[in-house]
């Protein structure tokens, strides 16, 4: 172990669930307002997972109102997530399903393990 | 008091601060700087400590180096280097060691490394100059420009910024701030970029 993983060690959460791309994630998001904090909670499916150690990164797609696609990048062990929760797990053949972002209505589906 | 250190460039990363931000943090390891002599105003003229830092096999070290360790009777180091004190809080003797309880997460420090050598560099890269177009029948694409003229002043001027050699000097960072101690490693965390390759010395002063 190198020193700069050391480093990173201190800051790297042990909670996180494992999950990959397709599954269907809850993500509750700390947002602190003027004086006080709330949760956002941001559903959709993981398109991506980048990165390894304190810099490792997921997307998250969700379709939003008037069926507009909406995608959110996190840095996984980023303070701001409060938890991650997998809802379902999709049976996916890729490693990143940028191919989503052109299908719309049931194409877009994922099959469900 | 004795506000500065000298430390070794080990590598970038990022860590998340309070709010939740990732910050580029460069890590510095400052393992103990031993105190070799103490110069005085009376004696010397200025308020000085002769300190030693870093790891050297002891076949690599010069006579002369290797006599300034043995004459004060402390362990041999690789660096040999001076640290301007304006006046000492304590007494200070050779054996004495500098670490980084001076610092506290915080606090705001000026770095002074030795650049990267960037080798022979154009103006673009050197000196920030704009460059032309790269198509439409121009051949201007990454040259200086006009320096001397033709009847006045016929000359270049002196300070002319021209293409040259880049890098490998002296560099401070004015004001970087300290966000993480980890002291059993001997490790400092500080905001931003520092200058220097992996693994070279820097300087490390309190503002």
């Amino acid at each position: 172990m190198n020193k700069l993983d050391k480093i990173e060690s201190k800051y790297l959460k042990t909670d996180i669930p494992e999950f990959s791309p397709g599954d269907k994630v809850r993500v509750k998001i700390k947002i602190s307002e003027e004086n006080k904090d709330r949760i956002q909670v941001f559903e959709g499916i993981v398109i991506s997972i980048k990165g390894s150690g304190i810099n490792k990164t997921f997307m998250v797609r969700k379709i939003s109102f008037n069926s507009v696609g909406v995608e959110r990048t996190f840095l996984l062990n980023s303070p701001v997530i409060q938890s991650i929760e997998k809802v379902n797990e999709g049976a996916v053949r890729r490693a990143k399903l940028y191919y989503l972002r052109d299908r719309i209505g049931k194409k877009s589906k994922i099959k469900s393990k | 008091m004795v506000n500065a250190i000298y430390g070794k460039k080990i590598g970038c990363t990022q860590v998340f601060n309070k709010n939740g931000n990732a910050l580029y943090v460069t890590a510095i390891e400052a393992e103990p700087c031993i105190v070799i002599q103490v110069k005085d105003n009376e004696k010397d003229g200025y308020n000085a400590l002769k300190v030693g830092f870093g790891k050297i096999k002891e076949k690599k070290a010069t006579r002369p180096h290797e006599g300034e360790f043995v004459k004060n009777k402390v362990n041999l180091k690789k660096y040999l280097r001076e640290i301007r004190v304006d006046k000492f809080d304590r007494e200070y003797k050779p054996g004495d060691s500098l670490d980084l309880k001076i610092f506290k997460v915080g606090d705001k420090v000026k770095i002074t490394g030795n650049s990267k050598g960037k080798g022979f560099a154009g103006v673009i890269k050197r000196h920030g100059f704009h460059r032309g177009k790269m198509s439409h029948g121009s051949h201007s694409h990454r040259i200086p420009g006009s320096v001397g003229m033709c009847a006045t002043p016929s000359r270049i001027a002196k300070g002319k910024k021209m293409p040259g050699r880049m890098g490998g000097s002296k560099v401070t960072v004015p004001g970087s701030e300290i966000v993480d101690i980890i002291e059993d490693q001997n490790l400092v965390l500080v905001k931003g970029s520092v200058p220097g390759a992996k693994g070279s010395l820097v300087f490390l002063r309190k503002i």
